[in-house]
């Protein structure tokens, strides 16, 4: 298996489903000349031309909106957003048309629509570029939210995104990018909403996703120094929210931590560890513990931001504390 | 508006019950659905709930008096509330007591665990999952420490006190006493044991009893069951008593003389076949029972005698669970017996006395063969049925556990 960046991964999930498909094209802020924000279209516009690969104006509104109409008119359309923040200037086109329209118009039509947008915190961007709100998107009916922690998991995904006839928000952690690991070589996709288990261990069911699944893994390492064998579920998606590996692990492990980079209220941590009392109930030993960020607007310093987002150690102190 | 509680009937034969401790006392506040007060039947000890929210203004009898049932035994109201146990709009109709008891649920009972009770007064802190694999083993959560924070109990406690239950077989189902030579012990009999002593010297001095014994062969019988038993967990295997409540049960049908009950002067024939199946535990014995049994499958007869057992012996019955049989069996098989018979458990008009199934010598066509066989002795009494019925109903019997494919 080749080991590659998460970046090449997602330029290479995106590259294979240009060449496979004519009516795959990715539009969006710098997309083109630049190569990208995060440098992943580089070489995209010499090589696929400028009908497939195209700049847009500072208007996500207009970038989202102007994708939905094309996927309606059969093209399937990648529009990329510079940040996950600036999606809320999008939302109406996001939540209210692309998560409805299929519905509302009694399936007449379909959207086969990826956003991709990079999420999360931690590089000192300030509280308004810093957020990770992909369980606000993931709230709406209609619209499927995919979010990879792994380079394999990101292109296996992304293609199956790309190939998909739903409108799918993919988000990206922008902390990520350059994270590097194995990836399988030639052809391969990843359905979407299937949890995955990242690491097996018995003593305790980790749940979580995108970032937070390399902190939990180095956490999980640290605590198997101490006889601790950690088990990681990966979500990989937010909706549909698939608990199967989740239920299984804590049914066996009847302990769980649930960690996100989001703030704790009404984050995933709540969502998921309900669903644990409701589909697990009589298999729960002792109260699920949830890490989360800090309940402020991020802030820019680096050492406050540092201690506003979840950290390895509150990840092994959260552990230790369902052992006790 | 003050309410009156009353004692309250636990059981379709319960006339009166002992008031053994009031949990709550004179002036304290009470939840509905909180313990009122311990109550002793002939049976068990039951712990009452309240039905209603309040203050104790009164508590009308003392602790180890024994009334009817219905009879007033406290008052709840607000504090410093005059009442008058005459007022007429607190009496309540039968109606209101059914209706009160759709409301409330059935009391657990707790047999010969006075101790137990009242440490389960207070709430107690357990995990979801302890408490489920407590319930499994027919473990009571009041006798574990919790080492969880808080004193929660959780996984590690029960299973802790599992592996120490496991070190010492055997210690909650064989309850022989042990005692040094020269040695002279006075134990007072429990109220359980009270109980079966006066109801066994009643039956066998008033009913006069008849005995027909029947030798059973079970070969086939002992075959079907170890098919059945094939590929299923070892706890959820069919067993010989299994084989015989719904044997007996079909067999009563057509016996409805020996599915009654008699008062002395008349005989009531019951329609619904229970079965009773005496049950050792510690100070003594009881009847769970089988409701409906001829009307049962097998499996669903074995599911449900199997949770009844396991709460029999975890001192913790529901009382439906023990109350209400029509015909009970009485089986040592499980002991090695050869044969006996048994006391009949009035008002009912029979009992049958199941030996173990053993490998005997057995001639046929003048040839000796080995061959298996069970004995039973009917207990029957003369008043209610004669011994060629008795030994009809015998007869009867042997065709579904002889042929036990008859059964379907």
């Amino acid at each position: 298996m080749a080991i590659i960046t998460m970046r090449e991964a997602i330029s290479q999930a995106i590259w294979e489903e240009m060449e496979r498909d004519e009516k795959v094209f990715i539009m969006g802020e710098e997309v083109g000349v630049w190569g990208g924000t995060y440098a992943v279209t580089k070489g995209f516009l010499d090589h696929f031309g400028e009908e497939r690969v195209r700049d847009t104006p500072i208007a996500e509104s207009a970038i989202v909106g102007s994708a939905i109409g094309a996927a309606l008119n059969g093209l399937r359309p990648i529009a990329e957003l510079m940040t996950i923040n600036f999606a809320f200037v999008a939302m109406d086109q996001i939540v209210n048309q692309a998560a409805k329209l299929h519905y509302m118009f009694g399936g007449q039509m379909v959207l086969p629509l990826v956003i991709r947008a990079p999420s999360g915190g931690g590089r000192q961007l300030g509280a308004t570029h810093s957020q990770t709100p992909d369980v606000i998107f993931a709230h709406f009916p209609g619209l499927k939210v995919v979010a990879p922690g792994t380079p394999a998991d990101a292109k296996g995904l992304l293609k199956s995104a790309i190939r998909s006839d739903d409108p799918i928000l993919f988000i990206e952690n922008a902390t990520l990018y350059q994270m590097r690991g194995e990836v399988p070589e030639g052809e391969y996709t990843i359905p979407i909403g299937k949890s995955t288990v990242q690491r097996v261990g018995k003593d305790v069911t980790i749940v979580t996703y995108s970032k937070m699944v390399k902190y939990c893994l180095d956490a999980a390492e640290q605590l198997a120094k101490d006889g601790i064998e950690v088990e990681i579920v990966d979500l990989r998606s937010l909706r549909p929210l698939d608990m199967g590996p989740v239920i299984t692990s804590f049914k066996k492990t009847n302990r769980a931590v649930i960690v996100e980079e989001s703030w704790l209220s009404y984050g995933i941590g709540a969502e998921v560890s309900t669903r644990i009392y409701e589909e697990a109930f009589d298999y729960v030993d002792t109260p699920i513990q949830r890490v989360a960020q800090k309940e402020v607007p991020l802030p820019y310093n680096r050492h406050l931001e540092q201690l506003a987002l979840p950290q390895i150690a509150d990840i092994i102190q959260a552990v230790k504390e369902v052992l006790r | 508006m003050a309410n009156i509680v009353e004692m309250p009937k636990l059981g379709f034969d319960m006339a009166e019950g002992t008031l053994s401790t009031w949990v709550k006392k004179e002036g304290d506040t009470i939840q509905k659905g909180e313990i009122l007060a311990d109550i002793e039947t002939d049976k068990a000890t039951i712990q009452v709930e309240s039905s209603f929210s309040g203050t104790i203004l009164k508590e009308l009898i003392e602790v180890n008096t024994t009334v009817p049932v219905g009879t007033p035994i406290a008052v709840i109201g607000e504090q410093g509330e005059e009442y008058d146990l005459n007022t007429p709009d607190k009496i309540k109709t039968t109606e209101d007591r059914e209706k009160e008891k759709e409301i409330n649920p059935e009391p657990v009972v707790s047999i010969a665990k006075e101790e137990t009770n009242r440490k389960q007064q207070g709430s107690l802190k357990a995990s979801p999952l302890a408490k489920a694999i407590a319930s499994e083993n027919g473990v009571d959560l009041s006798s574990i420490t919790g080492s969880g924070p808080g004193g929660r109990i959780v996984k590690r406690d029960i299973e802790k006190h599992l592996a120490s239950v496991e070190a010492q077989p055997g210690e909650t189902t064989s309850p022989t006493v042990k005692i040094q030579a020269g040695e002279e012990t006075l134990q007072p009999l429990s109220k359980l044991r009270k109980t079966i002593g006066a109801r066994m010297q009643q039956s066998k001095q008033t009913i006069p009893h008849f005995y027909v014994t029947y030798s059973y062969d079970v070969e086939i019988l002992l075959k079907m069951r170890a098919e059945i038993n094939q590929g299923r967990p070892k706890e959820e295997h069919i067993s010989i008593n299994d084989f015989l409540v719904k044997a007996v049960a079909m067999t009563l049908r057509q016996f409805p003389k020996l599915n009654a009950s008699l008062d002395g002067t008349a005989l009531t024939l019951h329609g619904d076949i229970h079965i009773g199946n005496a049950v050792a535990v510690k100070e003594g014995l009881l009847t769970v029972v089988c409701r409906n049994a001829d009307q049962k499958s097998l499996l669903q007869i074995s599911d449900e005698m199997r949770a009844m057992v396991k709460r029999v012996k975890n001192g913790k019955v529901n009382p439906q669970d023990i109350e209400g049989s029509t015909f009970t069996i009485s089986n040592l098989g499980m002991y090695g017996v050869e044969e006996f018979s048994a006391i009949i458990n009035p008002p009912e008009t029979a009992i049958l006395a199941v030996s173990s199934a053993m490998q005997v010598p057995v001639v046929a066509d003048g040839v000796v063969k080995p061959g298996m066989r069970m004995k039973a002795t009917l207990s029957a009494d003369h008043r209610a049925s004669d011994g060629a019925e008795a030994a009809l109903f015998m007869k009867e019997l042997a065709t579904y556990l002889e042929q036990p494919w008859r059964m379907w």
